[in-house]
């Protein structure tokens, strides 16, 4: 794994208005400062929305554009290609949570994708609409409890990660801020690359998964620890690198940490655990597959 | 002025023919119009397109329901008996027939070529339209031969000799034909 | 089929959807985001077409929506790229929101709309229901009765556009303006170039001068902005006159919000616009050779809606025939509300206004059927408030 030196510069201001002990604002955080000031954001409705600041004011030291929901990946394409077009070296980022990704926005991030339009789609996934007060999104867990899933949510998590890959795009990877040497690394290897260049990042919310204000990070070590969110990237979709190896500790340990999760049965969790091996073991086969090519 | 409607079935080229005819008329400095309903591009489907020519500008924007002539690149169009009764009076239909006795219609004048058998020989078929031009600059005198060349040359998205050639054959073929009928 | 008839432009045969892409290469956008749909695909192809000739250098972006085409405009507009895009019928609604959104956002960004009915059911053929749907959000739109028109009605809607910075719409009728071939001066570019000056929007996104663009707001910033949008939009009557002017000068070509066509001591005046107005003039000529005094109104801008203009050309006018190819339904023709509108807001009480809807999903309006129109105005005692369905005359 690589260590880099965390940039000094903070462009993303203190006070802005997410909850306390947010992991997307830690997130935003370590992304802002790893994508440096040449930087233009492209923002959807999200908390992330809601932290950039209400007009006339704005948290972040770099542009923003707060585009309509579904829009983020086309509206940065159209930036990018706009940038080009006038001859200046910008970066453009997209910063949007799981509903802007894995729902309503994926039409226009898989066309993005597939024309291999040149920017960094930053996913924060806090695993349901929290913005709106916590109803489920795709990429909500089996059996976790929002207010549209009132029972726990039937259906599977969309794995979009492995969506991204598919297009073979130049790079994707998973990254949490409990991690932020690997978050930044990663970071810095999708800016060196052009093209789509996708990072999906695990952030446990305060008030929707039932945690304690302080909690977060903790929870966020325990999704990576069980290999419930192993952290690891795809290179041009086929070459997987895992660039932290988890200890293995029992899902159990993640789940009853948050109170969406209170009413699993025995049964479930073992179900859960079962299919995190499963997800691991197949983590494990593709990167001993086809191992990496050392970065440029 | 003048207004020609042609009748043909997807391939045969009746659009880009009433383009190219249109591009020949607009050589001679006239004003010209031309569009066809779209969407009736599947082989064997009826086409019609439409063609204005004036000595100013055209205002005019809607389909030509009364023509003054007609040209039709597949007889069997025919069976729909309201394309001639549409006809103006006096007017001309330039049929591709392999006979020259098609009957008259009251009191319109026929002109039949048989423009497969030419299209055919240059090896076109299906395509027609630029036979039946050729028919028509011939037998009506409204073009020259010369500039209908030109704009079959310019407009012919394939084989442009080809296309010329059978358009000039066909040209021959009826010039001065005085039309059968009335 | 080149004819140069003078040094400063060329003179072409070109259907209506091709003299639109000649209009965006003179333009010289940065950026087309574009997504084909019948029948705009012409104006997509030929401008693929002018960029592989070495002659068009803009970027094409071949999306996957025309949702997405739109956030690309709206984006890229506000770093400070020219934009340029085109849609039709489905196309456009699916844009709706976004068309709020450039409005809003004040991204100047202009889109020819080929007007196409709307499903279901499925039709491919002029109607005007699709463009006047969007006629709240913001966008100044200009109807075209010929590819000429259109040609040159794109460049001005650029000068307006980026002008007031206000988003505008071209539009132009299926297959009678779009698939129609026929004259069109293609004006030199250098001509173009001193009519358009290029781009620069007084703020944009740019790392140098970091702001924060289309944020959430209170109830009292989302009014301003609101305002400062009507304001700009009010602007555009005035811009829409001056471009018109300046286009003239330069071209021979003049244009203005509304034209009238021997409307003098008309007893009736038809309005309407679009590809229909060119056929009123037909049958304008020939009533008025029969001695029977009709006139035309075409209105060519409709939003903002020149409503004092309209006003003060219909006040001495007995009667008025507006035609709509486009139906409100649960109201009746477009035009003629707003028409209307304009007249009692203007306190003209004078003419009878009847209401034609005529030429619905594209079926022909010929100048047979206009003449008929304007005779069935002309005998009736009085005129009905609902719309008259051209087919039942
Ligand atoms: S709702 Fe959740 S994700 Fe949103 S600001 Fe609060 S803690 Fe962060």
């Amino acid at each position: 794994m690589s260590t880099t030196a965390e940039p000094e510069a903070e462009l993303f201001c203190p006070g802005h208005a997410s909850c306390p002990g947010c992991a997307v604002a830690l997130a935003v955080r370590f992304v802002l400062k790893g994508l440096g000031p040449r930087t233009v954001l492209v923002i959807p409705p999200s908390c992330i929305a809601v932290m950039a600041g209400p007009l006339p004011l704005s948290s972040m030291q770099v542009p923003v554009f707060q585009t309509a929901f579904e829009t983020t990946a086309a509206a940065a394409a159209g930036l990018a290609r706009a940038f080009r077009a006038r001859g200046e070296e910008v970066t453009v980022a997209c910063l949007a949570g799981d509903g802007g990704t894995h729902d309503i926005g994926l039409q226009a991030l898989s066309g993005a994708a597939e024309r291999d339009e040149d920017f960094i789609y930053v996913c924060f996934d806090n695993e349901a609409y929290q913005n709106t007060g916590n109803q489920k999104s795709s990429a909500t867990p089996w059996g976790a409890w929002t207010s549209s899933t009132p029972r726990g949510k039937p259906t599977r998590k969309k794995d979009i990660v492995e969506i991204m890959a598919a297009h073979r795009i130049p790079y994707a990877a998973t990254a949490c801020p409990a991690y932020p040497a690997d978050l930044l690394a990663k970071i810095e290897r999708a800016r060196t690359l052009g093209g789509t260049r996708f990072l999906h990042v695990l952030c446990p919310c305060v008030p929707g998964w039932g945690i304690a204000d302080d909690a977060s990070l903790r929870v966020a070590r325990l999704a990576v620890e069980s290999r419930l969110f192993p952290l690891y990237e795809v290179r041009d979709g086929l070459r997987y690198t895992i660039t932290h190896e988890p200890v293995g500790v029992p899902v159990k340990e993640y789940l009853s940490a948050q109170a969406r999760y209170r009413h699993l049965t025995d049964e479930a969790i073992r179900q859960i655990q079962e299919d995190v091996d499963q997800g691991w073991a197949r983590l494990v086969g593709r990167a001993r597959a086809l191992p990496p090519r050392a970065f440029a | 002025m003048l207004e020609i409607r042609i009748h043909g079935r997807g391939g045969q080229g009746a659009q880009v023919g009433c383009q190219i005819l249109a591009g020949a008329f607009f050589k001679t400095g006239r004003w010209v119009q031309a569009f066809a309903a779209y969407g009736g591009e599947r082989r064997g489907a009826p086409v019609t397109a439409y063609l204005r020519v004036d000595e100013r500008p055209i205002r005019v924007r809607s389909d030509i329901e009364r023509p003054h002539h007609i040209i039709v690149l597949d007889a069997t169009l025919l069976d729909d008996s309201s394309i001639v009764a549409s006809l103006r009076p006096g007017g001309w239909l330039f049929v591709n027939a392999p006979l020259p006795g098609v009957p008259p219609w009251n009191s319109v004048r026929v002109v039949t070529v048989d423009a497969t058998a030419i299209a055919l020989r240059r090896g076109l078929s299906p395509v027609v339209s630029t036979t039946m031009l050729g028919a028509f600059a011939g037998a009506s005198g409204l073009v020259p031969l010369e500039k209908l060349v030109e704009a079959v040359r310019e407009g012919s998205p394939a084989r442009a000799e080809e296309n010329i050639a059978a358009c000039v054959e066909a040209y021959w073929a009826c010039a001065g034909l005085e039309a059968i009928g009335a | 089929m080149l004819t140069q008839v003078a040094t400063r432009h060329t003179r072409i045969l070109l259907t209506g959807d091709h003299a639109v892409a000649y209009a965006a290469l003179r333009a010289r956008p940065h950026l087309i985001p574009v997504y084909p749909i019948t029948p705009q695909t012409p104006v997509l192809e030929k401008l693929l077409e002018l960029q592989e000739l070495g002659e068009l250098t803009a970027d094409i972006m071949t999306v996957e929506s025309e949702h997405s085409a739109m956030a690309a405009c709206i984006a890229a507009s506000l770093a400070g790229a020219r934009v340029f895009t085109a849609t039709a019928s489905q196309g456009l609604a699916l844009m709706h929101e976004m068309l709020h959104y450039a409005a809003g956002g004040r991204a100047p960004v202009v889109l020819v709309n080929v007007n196409r009915t709307l499903a279901s059911p499925w039709g491919f053929w002029a109607d005007q229901t699709d463009s006047l749907a969007q006629r709240d959000t913001g966008w100044i739109q200009l109807y075209c009765e010929s590819a000429q028109e259109a040609l040159d009605s794109v460049l001005q809607a650029f000068r307006v556009a980026e002008a007031l910075l206000v988003p505008a719409m071209v539009v132009i009728e299926a297959l009678y303006v779009s698939h129609t071939l026929e004259p069109v001066e293609i004006p030199d570019p250098e001509l173009v170039d001193e009519f358009l000056p290029p781009y620069e929007p007084p703020v944009r996104l740019d790392p140098a001068t970091p702001r924060g663009f289309g944020g959430t707001t209170a109830p009292v910033q989302w009014r301003a902005n609101r305002l400062a949008l009507k304001a700009a939009m009010e602007l555009a009557l005035d811009a829409v006159e001056e471009a018109g002017r300046r286009y003239g000068e330069l071209t021979e070509r003049a244009y203005s919000s509304v034209e009238t066509y021997r409307a003098e001591d008309a007893e009736l005046v038809i309005v309407t616009a679009g590809g229909i107005a060119g056929t009123a003039r037909e049958a304008v000529d020939q009533l008025r050779g029969q001695g029977i005094p009709v006139g035309l109104v075409k209105l060519r801008l409709f939003r903002p809606f020149p409503s004092a203009r309209v006003a003060g050309l219909l006040a001495g006018v007995g009667k008025v025939a507006v035609i709509d190819r486009n139906c409100s339904v649960g109201s009746g023709g477009i035009f003629c509300q707003e028409v209307r509108a304009a007249l009692h807001a203007h306190r003209v009480t004078g003419p009878q206004v009847f209401s034609f809807i005529a030429g619905l999903g594209g079926v022909n309006v010929s100048a047979d059927r206009v003449m008929e129109i304007c005779r069935s105005a002309l005998n009736a005692v009085s005129a009905p408030p609902d719309p008259i369905l051209e087919e039942r005359l």
